[in-house]
């Protein structure tokens, strides 16, 4: 068993876990955050995409020892209190979702994309930028329009 | 229309848990004090089980109990069924070998489940599975279906010594023979309908539990139909009596089609929940999903058109062989049977049909219906029939279809099925100016400038949705009645809850059919709350599939509303002090005809409980309706797609430039979600027409286990697309509803395959049409453009 300490949502956290225990079971078991999904076993489809220390990372193919000491943001954090996070309204307000799934992963995602590529996305560079998300139920063309809309709003608003 | 009712496009209900990740998942459910199974599986596709030495795993840390395919039989586990009886040409019953939940002396697949390994942490069950030593006397195995009807092929299932499932037909022989001996021209086709895995996001979960105080049982399972899973687990499987078994059908993470099935995994956390005396957790990892899951299509057809004068066609045949994989599935037999011929007819007038299948066991993962379930391998039939007919008449392929289509309803097929409406001009009268048709010879030729090859595609789809009357089905083979179940509890304040047999994994059921009692009721959206999913809540169901559950689940909702609203009515009379007859109501309000005196709807739904106003003798307390749908005719979604791409010959990658679909699925409830519902469907039928076909060597091991190897639909992969409706609404259920979950994956296919085909000028390309087939197919097209 290893301890790992890390602040999870803005909250401290910390555990004695086993070496081979990968970011997301600590999150879904340990932390019982189990907004953040498990889709592949292959690192391919981003249901498990969360943000350590601001960029995003694949917490599928991470063991938690290694995020020992960081800031680790999840889909439950994305919110400030009451107050959906603009990508989350945008997801909402373009039926950028069905079965919801994928969904988490892809706001995480999104949201990175937005941090990296600025607030004006046109939609190769979406279409590109998601090629480690997949999505079976929408088929992209409204979570493309979301991530446009939700990048437009997230300039007017704090970043996370 | 008002801006939550039919017709609004309602943001959805469900999504804040959802965006907020606070949905609940099977796999978020966690029971105190539950242990955790690991499935081994058969590294063989055929083999013998010899023995199986467990004495070691069992020593192992943390492990709790290893079961085997011994322990099932000891224990009198039923086996997993097929619930649809299909019947050979000469009358005799299909062959439908056994099925046990974990394999007993035979395994038929790699993935089949040879041993449950239950233990404190998934880890310590994975570990000790290794220790588990195996006897296999290997086996030939037959991985296609030509190497499982091959003379001498080992046998899969002893009752089907040649590996035939059933040898079935439909239509009148001698009809479509004597269309052909008269025939102007015949096209010919031979079509592979390639293998699909569904691959929804979610993998398949089960938790089971037992409480040995009420020595009943509680099974969270991903599944689209949670009282169909509780009928079989009791009445086939035995696990426990329906009263004392309850299934949790939570959220879950799309289906299509694929958690419609009772499978092996389920069956066992159930059963052994009471047998360790500990709930018991599986979940999926993406392997496990490829290589058991239902898989999809898997049919090789060959389809002949006889055409007349002006290219009518006079006739069909065809002969398709469907792979059934090792095992019937829990409704396999029926789509390659009557999911897939009686839609033959496409939209078109044709006189004679004729359709033989044979369908085939063979040592790879059970087959069963993935969205559109026989229907997309019909239109892929048709349709590319349709396009290389017209080609060969040198006809437009608008206008050959155009000539052919049904334009006077109702319409009798000579397989089956009675369509009832539509206008499948208007559909592609609409798609060709959406999709500017007029245009495509300048782009194209703008395309041949840059050294790129433009094709377009139609595709002129129709399937049978709203899955079905229940006699008729029950004529054909099946097991169970497709109707469906709602019940509508009024409560004191007013607000409402819809308990529906509808099982919601995407389809966003709790906002359409919170449009429809809202605005049927006049009552806020928020006052609705729909209750779905759970055995013990909601009384009987028969879940979603088949794009059913607006024309058969809403239906159903609407008829327990008429009886509330009769009630209500006789409520208001009381507190209007009115005639019954007198009273009307609309918009939410009760009112006496022809005065001003008026009642709103929460004031009646108090006074039904609190009983002051009425002799509780001649009118019983209470607002509380429940009803039954039974369909009388299938529903007939019908629409155009158009595809229009790029192929660059240097490389064979192609690019969809624009996407054109215009679907008439009767009227809409939210057209929003129905359009999501056309996106979904259109990415997972390019998906099977461009990238996804699961591959077996010879020996039956699956070369495509994982989304390193099985190409899914990816954002960059496909376009934006260009959505329209015409609307004719169904004449066989109140709010004239089709149904539309399942266009997009069925009409796609042969529209992507038509465009390239277009764009090649020959029709050498099977699915999927990956760069490296293409480039090759290219060159020839090439070569043909340049000597222009
Ligand atoms: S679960 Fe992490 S990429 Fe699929
Ligand atoms: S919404 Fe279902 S996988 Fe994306």
């Amino acid at each position: 068993m290893t301890k790992v300490s890390m602040t999870v949502n803005g909250k401290a956290v910390s555990a004695e876990i086993e070496p081979r225990t990968l970011l997301v079971q600590f999150l879904r078991d340990h932390l019982r955050l189990t907004g953040t999904h498990v889709g592949c076993d292959t690192s391919q489809c981003g249901a498990c995409m969360v943000h350590v220390d601001g960029r995003a990372v694949k917490s599928c193919t991470t063991l938690a020892v290694t995020v020992d000491g960081s800031h680790v943001t999840t889909i439950e954090g994305l919110a400030k209190g009451d107050k959906l996070h603009p990508m989350q309204e945008a997801f909402r307000e373009h039926h950028g979702l069905q079965c919801g799934f994928c969904t988490p992963g892809m706001i995480m995602s999104a949201v990175d994309i937005v941090n990296r590529k600025g607030h004006n996305l046109d939609e190769a560079t979406i279409r590109h930028e998601l090629e480690g998300n997949i999505c079976r139920c929408t088929g992209y063309h409204n979570i493309v329009k979301a991530i446009a809309d939700g990048a437009k709003h997230m300039a007017s608003t704090p970043a996370e | 229309m008002t801006a939550t009712g039919i017709g609004a496009p309602v943001r959805r209900k469900e999504d804040f848990r959802f965006i907020t990740g606070k949905g609940r998942y099977v796999d978020d459910i966690n029971r105190p004090g539950q242990a955790y199974a690991y499935f081994l599986r058969s590294p063989h596709a055929h083999a013998t089980i010899n023995k199986i030495d467990t004495s070691a795993a069992l020593k192992e840390p943390g492990v709790v109990a290893i079961l085997t395919g011994d322990d099932v039989a000891a224990d009198k586990v039923g086996g997993l069924i097929c619930g649809w009886m299909i019947h050979n040409k000469d009358g005799s019953p299909m062959k439908g070998g056994a099925h046990p939940a974990l394999a007993h002396g035979k395994v038929r697949y790699v993935g089949d489940h040879v041993a449950v390994v239950i233990a404190e942490t998934l880890a310590q069950a994975r570990d000790a599975s290794e220790k588990i030593e195996v006897d296999y006397g290997v086996l030939p195995a037959a991985a296609s279906i030509e190497s499982a009807r091959k003379a001498g092929a080992a046998a899969i299932h002893d009752v089907a010594p040649d590996n035939q499932v059933y040898d079935w037909h439909i239509g009148d022989k001698a009809a479509a023979d004597a269309a052909f001996a008269q025939a102007k021209h015949v096209t010919k086709l031979d079509i592979v309908n390639n293998r699909l895995v569904p691959n929804p996001m979610e993998p398949r979960a089960a938790v089971g539990d037992y409480d040995m105080g009420s020595d009943s049982f509680t099974l969270y399972t991903t599944s689209q139909n949670p009282h169909v899973a509780r009928l079989v687990l009791s009445a086939f499987i035995g696990i426990a009596p329906e009263n004392k078994l309850r299934v949790i059908a939570p959220d879950v993470g799309g289906g299509f089609g694929s958690k419609i099935f009772i499978y092996a995994e389920e069956t066992i956390c159930v059963w052994a929940a009471k047998k360790v005396g500990r709930p018991v957790k599986w979940t999926s990892d993406r392997t496990e999903a490829f290589l058991s899951d239902a898989h999809g299509r898997d049919h090789v057809t060959h389809a002949e058109m006889a055409l007349g004068d002006n290219g009518k066609i006079l006739g069909l045949r065809v002969k398709t062989r469907a792979n059934m994989g090792a095992y019937l599935s829990t409704f396999a037999s029926s789509v390659p049977t009557y999911l897939y011929a009686p839609l033959l007819s496409g939209q078109y007038n044709i006189p004679a049909i004729y359709a033989e299948v044979e369908a085939v066991y063979t040592n790879t993962a059970p087959v069963d219906a993935y969205r559109g379930a026989g229907r997309p391998e019909a239109t892929f039939v048709i349709e590319r029939l349709a396009e290389v007919a017209a080609r060969e008449l040198h006809m437009d392929p608008a206008e050959f279809r155009r000539r052919n289509f049904v334009t006077q309803f109702p319409h009798q097929t000579p397989v089956i099925m009675a369509y009832d409406a539509g206008d499948y001009d208007a559909s592609l009268t609409l798609a060709q100016k959406m999709h500017d048709t007029a245009g495509f010879l300048a782009r194209k030729a703008a395309s041949a400038a840059n050294g790129k090859l433009r094709g377009i595609g139609y595709s002129a789809y129709i399937e049978a949705c709203g899955i079905a009357p229940s006699a008729a089905v029950g004529s054909l083979g099946a097991g169970v009645g497709l109707w469906e179940s709602a019940e509508v509890r009024v409560n004191p304040v007013g607000t409402v809850e819809i308990l529906t047999g509808s099982h919601s994994h995407g389809q966003g059921h709790e906002t359409t059919f919170a449009q429809l009692v809202s605005s049927r009721l006049g009552i806020p959206l928020e006052n609705v709350s729909i209750v779905h999913g759970d055995t013990d809540k909601v009384q009987m169901g028969m879940g979603t599939y088949g794009s059913r559950s607006g024309a058969v689940g809403m239906s159903a909702i609407v008829k327990a509303l008429d009886k509330i609203e009769a009630k209500a009515k006789k409520v208001a009379a009381h507190v209007l002090e009115a005639a019954e007859g007198d009273i009307e109501f609309k918009d939410g309000k009760f009112t006496v005809k022809g005065t001003d005196k008026s009642a709103d709807f929460g004031t009646v739904a108090l006074n039904a409980y609190i009983a002051h106003k009425f002799n509780g003798q001649e009118l019983e307390p209470g607002l509380k309706e429940s009803a039954f749908w039974d369909p009388t005719n299938f529903t007939f979604p019908a629409g155009v797609h158009i595809c229009e791409l790029e192929i660059d010959p240097a490389t064979g990658v192609i690019k969809i430039d624009r996407w054109t679909a215009v679907d008439d699925f009767g009227n809409v409830i939210n057209p929003m979600i129905v359009e999501g519902q056309v996106h979904g469907g259109i990415a997972q039928g390019v998906g099977q027409a461009l990238l996804e076909g699961a591959v077996y060597d010879e020996s039956g091991q699956l070369l495509t286990a994982s989304f390193m190897d099985y190409t899914m639909p990816r954002a960059d992969d496909l376009p934006s697309y260009n959505v329209g409706m015409t609307v004719t609404p169904c004449p066989s259920n109140p709010l004239g509803i089709k149904g539309c979950g399942e266009a997009g994956a069925i009409a796609s296919p042969p529209a992507v395959i038509n465009a390239i085909t277009n764009a090649l000028g020959h029709e050498n390309i099977t699915m999927p049409a990956t760069p490296e087939k293409v480039w090759r197919a290219a060159q020839s097209a090439v070569r043909k453009q340049a000597a222009e």
